[in-house]
């Protein structure tokens, strides 16, 4: 279970989450719809710790993410604690982060191995098994700039999952991607939403949302306008810019 | 199918080569470059000896150096305003003063205070004569490690600059500890920026270490000064410096070649053939 009460972030004089609340179930697929500057990133980056929230609080499974309390203070973790929690939430970013110098399966198993301190040879088992999953068992021992978009991103899919994550973060992860590419990279995560993995997922793909969502969310101005199954947010919303935002993404 | 014809690179190679041919007619011929006395020095046993020197000063003073970069440079990009403010002066310093300057700076040390002494702040120390504690060898290597050091510095900051943002923000999701972040994911992304520069300082080093002859230190330098002072045959003895010189700057240069093509895994999406498999290959064909 992820909650989020009340999460607030600026940045300068520019305040960027107003207040978000937010309960995802466990083994559900949440959808992040909103125009751009709205603040979805952010609200990602938050749930991971990437960006500390300003007041609010994140918690995955229960365990408040970043701070610890005492009494009815918040101090915050030491770098080691925060990556340690964050071993544990998968993050799939819009232009892939691979890391080029190793190759496909070396970044899938490094954070199994170097974070969560996992024997070598069964994580390479592991990792190849996961490119098999995704598609790409013969590409395991190629470098990043030898595969197309879609196959990187697969393969970064392939490294968040690696972590037996309670939680995977998707930032528009089909948005630098070719047309023809798009599909490949839906495919794994339709796969991924039918074998029960909690994700939050941002992007524009309506057609996903309406599939494979079971909660879609719309954002403006850093604020959740409304959410709803994919049936009532897409087919019957109810504010205007909502309305508005979806007849632009729906021609 | 036929190739397209390049006149023009017929008539340019054909120019050098003329012009190489003129240039080896005259090196040949003047008696003024004396070879049989080069050929007499080039493998003397005092020159060898130097030689070893030379190679001795760059590898340790290389080798400091770069230790000393390594701090230098993460502090300089750290979040403590105290030790980047350290790092930007101690480099500013060390880049500012000639090698020269430092190196008879350091040589002089014993002028400046005639007894060193450690030991705890206003507690117990030990204390040392100068001129015991520094010998001249010891000055030399100090000096070029402190100047190298600050290049060093510079260099491996501008590497780790320049990688992407997006790969410390990959490691840190992932939850990398910070040591793996640095050593499995930017370091080695830094160095393909890192080694070029590097190895052009370690050249420049290679040839700095001719500068030390002024602490009379029988560098390669020193003892063709010493040996064509008694003969007065300076210009083979220069030559037999300069081809000394020219030759380990040429095995850097092959070393070189072969590491910047380690770290450029990944980099490029498939590495051109080396030279010799070029070769092999024609010959084969
Ligand atoms: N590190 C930062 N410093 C300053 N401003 C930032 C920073 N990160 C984001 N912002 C600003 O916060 C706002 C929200 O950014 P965010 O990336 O969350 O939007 P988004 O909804 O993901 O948009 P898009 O759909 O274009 O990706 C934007 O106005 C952006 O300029
Ligand atoms: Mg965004």
């Amino acid at each position: 279970m992820i909650e989020l009460t009340g999460v607030h972030k600026s940045f300068g004089t520019l305040e960027v989450l107003r207040g978000i609340d937010l309960t995802v179930r466990p083994g559900t697929v949440t959808v992040i719809l909103g125009p751009s500057g709205s603040g979805k990133s952010t609200l990602l980056r938050c749930v991971n710790h990437l960006e500390k929230v300003d007041r609010g609080l994140v918690r995955v499974d229960g365990e408040l993410i970043g701070y610890r309390r005492s009494g009815n203070r918040l101090h915050e973790l030491s770098e080691r604690q925060i990556l340690r929690q964050r071993a544990r939430i998968g993050f799939v970013f819009q232009n892939f982060n691979l890391f080029p110098h190793l190759t496909a399966v070396e970044n899938v198993a490094e954070a199994p191995i170097s974070a969560l301190r996992k024997p070598r040879i069964e994580t390479y088992e592991r990792a190849h098994a996961l490119l098999a999953r995704v598609g790409l068992a013969d590409k395991a021992d190629a470098y990043p700039r030898q595969l197309s978009g879609g196959q990187q991103q697969r393969v970064a899919i392939a490294r968040a999952l690696a972590l037996e994550p309670r939680l995977i973060l998707f930032d528009e992860p089909t948005s630098a991607l070719d047309p023809e590419l798009v599909g490949e990279v839906l495919d794994v995560l339709r796969d991924l939403a039918t074998a029960g993995t909690t994700m939050i997922v941002v992007t524009h793909e309506i057609g996903f949302a309406r599939e494979a969502a079971d909660t879609v969310i719309f954002m403006d101005e850093g604020r959740i306008v409304e959410q709803g199954p994919p049936a009532q947010v897409l087919d019957h919303p109810r504010h205007d810019r909502t309305q508005a935002f979806l007849s632009k993404v729906l021609i | 199918m036929v190739p397209a014809r390049h006149p023009w690179r017929w008539a340019g190679t054909g120019l050098v080569l003329v012009l190489l041919a003129q240039f080896a007619h005259g090196l040949t011929t003047n008696p003024g470059w004396d070879w049989p006395t080069f050929a007499g020095y080039f493998l003397e046993e005092s020159v060898l000896r130097a030689l070893l020197l030379t190679i001795e000063l760059t590898v340790a003073g290389a080798l400091l150096g770069f230790l000393g970069g390594i701090p230098l440079a993460a502090m300089r990009l750290s979040r403590n305003p105290v030790l980047a403010a350290v790092s930007w002066t101690y480099i500013w310093v060390f880049r500012s003063v000639p090698l020269l300057v430092q190196l008879l700076f350091w040589a002089n040390l014993g002028y400046l205070y005639d007894r060193l002494q450690i030991g705890v702040p206003f507690g117990p120390g030990w204390s040392f004569s100068t001129t015991s504690l520094i010998s001249s060898f010891g000055a030399a290597l100090l000096g070029l490690a402190l100047h190298e050091a600050a290049f060093a510095g510079e260099i491996i900051r501008s590497g780790l600059l320049s990688v992407d943002q997006g790969q410390h923000e990959a490691a840190a999701a992932l939850g990398l500890p910070r040591r793996r972040q640095f050593f499995r994911i930017v370091l080695p992304q830094a160095m393909r920026a890192i080694l070029p520069n590097a190895a052009n300082l370690l050249v420049n080093l290679l040839k700095s270490t001719s500068i030390v002859y002024v602490l009379a230190i029988g560098e390669l330098f020193y003892q063709v000064q010493v040996v064509y002072g008694r003969n007065g045959r300076v210009v083979p003895l220069l030559m037999v410096a300069t081809v000394w010189y020219v030759i380990l700057t040429a095995l850097l240069s092959v070393l070189q070649y072969y590491v910047e093509r380690y770290f450029a895994r990944g980099a490029l999406r498939t590495l051109p053939p080396t030279p010799f498999q070029r070769l092999r290959a024609a010959i084969r064909r």
